[in-house]
């Protein structure tokens, strides 16, 4: 039994929301660079623009983008941790209150109905799932909403099976159109339960930008996927192009033999996720 | 690229083409969902809005805090669609243009074209660029709204691409 305090859990989260707010991931860094060579014209212009961007906010430490997200901290703890200290809920609160203070960061976390903002982006969107071990894994995503605004879940039959999710796939992209902010990251979601579908989505989006399911029939649904939505003519920021998905990544889960949930969450290009184990 | 500053000349605006990049510089103010709310209460009120309609360009963002020896953190544009419920009786009641992201709906189309308005995508994602740009910024409404309320901002050499051009022509267009 190992013992750890959630202070620990705090400056872990601390360390990650900061990095993650000012920085892009290597794999989303080399996506971009790659599609900026596939455009010409506007597309182009956009996509060298997000690259200098990044590199403006690597010098001047600055948030790559102003809507640094609602901060979603997904958590692996292991069973053989014994947690010492402020109650979980509260350390991951106290890493997320003072990353957004000492960052410059946006605070974009308001109440549903009133729109009263809480001032200091908690409370964080936690994940926690128990695991086998004594290590305790956490990823930060700060989570944009342009994005997440464009994201749906659809309950489709059995009977729609592989050609419906492939096609439930591009269609929200081609809903979404210009507005999330695309060259996009889709995250998908089949299987599991309403809730859990949608879960999955938004894990697939802490996978590495460009990488495929280790399962040959998943990965194939992200491939089709991908190449249909690149085939849409959106563009980057929806001004047409090559390039209209940096990445599809599904994750899936067994589900009820009357159903077939499929979720697809959006992420915008600018993939910001980090990891530690502890 | 063309290089513009505001306020533009009619003969400037109506000049403007759909897909056309510009780096724009001059006076812009912020304002979101919640600041189109309250602007949209105080007209329905008969009051007075706390910036002349006539003499602006809103710009569809909310910006990060600023750190110590910047005017601006990061400030890139939102999505505009959302603001579609306000932008064409704004732009009717003399709006002078719109910047943002993405693409807005046929009503708020009409509306640039029958004004002789020009709307403005910034790139999205760009936030540190757009918020290095900005050299002042003061609170002018809704302060309660912190990121959401309305600045005056004087930004230069903001890197822009016409989106829908005074006569209705759209970047978005396939």
């Amino acid at each position: 039994m190992r013992t750890l305090d959630t202070k620990e859990i705090a400056d872990c989260v601390y360390r990650l929301a900061r990095k993650a707010g000012v920085t892009l991931t290597p794999a989303c860094h080399a996506a971009l660079e790659s599609a900026a060579a596939r455009e010409t014209g506007a597309a182009r212009f956009a996509l060298e623009t997000v690259l200098m961007n990044e590199a403006t906010a690597k010098a001047e430490r600055m948030p790559v983008c102003q809507d640094t997200g609602m901060a979603v901290v997904l958590l692996e703890l292991g069973q053989d941790v014994h947690l010492t200290g402020a109650p979980l809920k509260e350390a991951v609160n106290d890493g997320v209150r003072r990353a957004y203070r000492d960052g410059y960061f946006r605070k974009s976390i308001c109440d549903p109905l009133t729109r009263e903002n809480t001032g200091d982006n908690t409370p964080a969107h936690l994940h926690l799932d128990m695991v086998a071990g004594e290590n305790v894994a956490v990823t930060f995503l700060p989570k944009g909403f342009g994005s997440e605004n464009m994201s749906r879940l659809v309950m489709l039959t059995p009977s729609q099976g592989r050609a419906g999710i492939v096609d439930t796939i591009v269609e929200t992209v081609k809903i979404a159109g210009s507005r999330p902010c695309p060259p996009v990251c889709v995250g998908v979601g089949i299987g599991g339960a309403f809730d859990s579908c949608a879960f999955l989505a938004k894990k697939a989006l802490t996978r590495e930008v460009g990488s495929r399911s280790p399962r040959e029939d998943v990965a194939s649904i992200e491939e089709e996927a991908l190449e249909k939505i690149n085939a849409l003519n959106i563009g980057p920021q929806g001004f047409g192009g090559n390039v209209t998905a940096l990445s599809v990544a599904c994750e899936i889960a067994p589900t009820h033999i009357a159903g077939l949930p499929v979720a697809v969450n959006i992420q915008c290009h600018c993939v910001r996720c980090e990891k530690e184990v502890l | 690229m063309k290089r513009l500053t505001l306020p533009l000349s009619d003969e400037e605006t109506r000049a403007l083409r759909a897909g056309e990049g510009v780096l724009l510089s001059g006076v812009i103010y912020t304002a979101r969902d919640c600041a189109h709310k309250r602007l949209f209460a105080l007209l329905d009120e008969g009051k007075p809005l706390p910036v002349d309609l006539k003499e602006t360009y809103i710009y569809y963002a909310g910006p990060c805090p600023a750190p110590e020896g910047k005017a601006c953190g990061s400030c890139g544009p939102t999505t505009s669609a959302r603001m579609n419920a306000f932008a064409p009786r704004l732009l009717d009641l003399g709006l002078r243009g719109m910047i943002g992201k993405g693409e807005m709906s046929e009503e708020t189309r009409a509306a640039l074209r029958r004004n002789g308005r020009v709307y403005f995508a910034a790139v999205g994602g760009a936030g540190a660029a757009y918020g290095n740009a900005i050299q002042k910024m003061e609170l002018v409404a809704f302060p309660d709204l912190l990121s959401e309320a309305i600045y005056r901002m004087e930004v230069v050499d903001f890197p822009l691409v016409v989106a829908i051009d005074s006569l209705g022509n759209s970047v978005y267009d396939r």
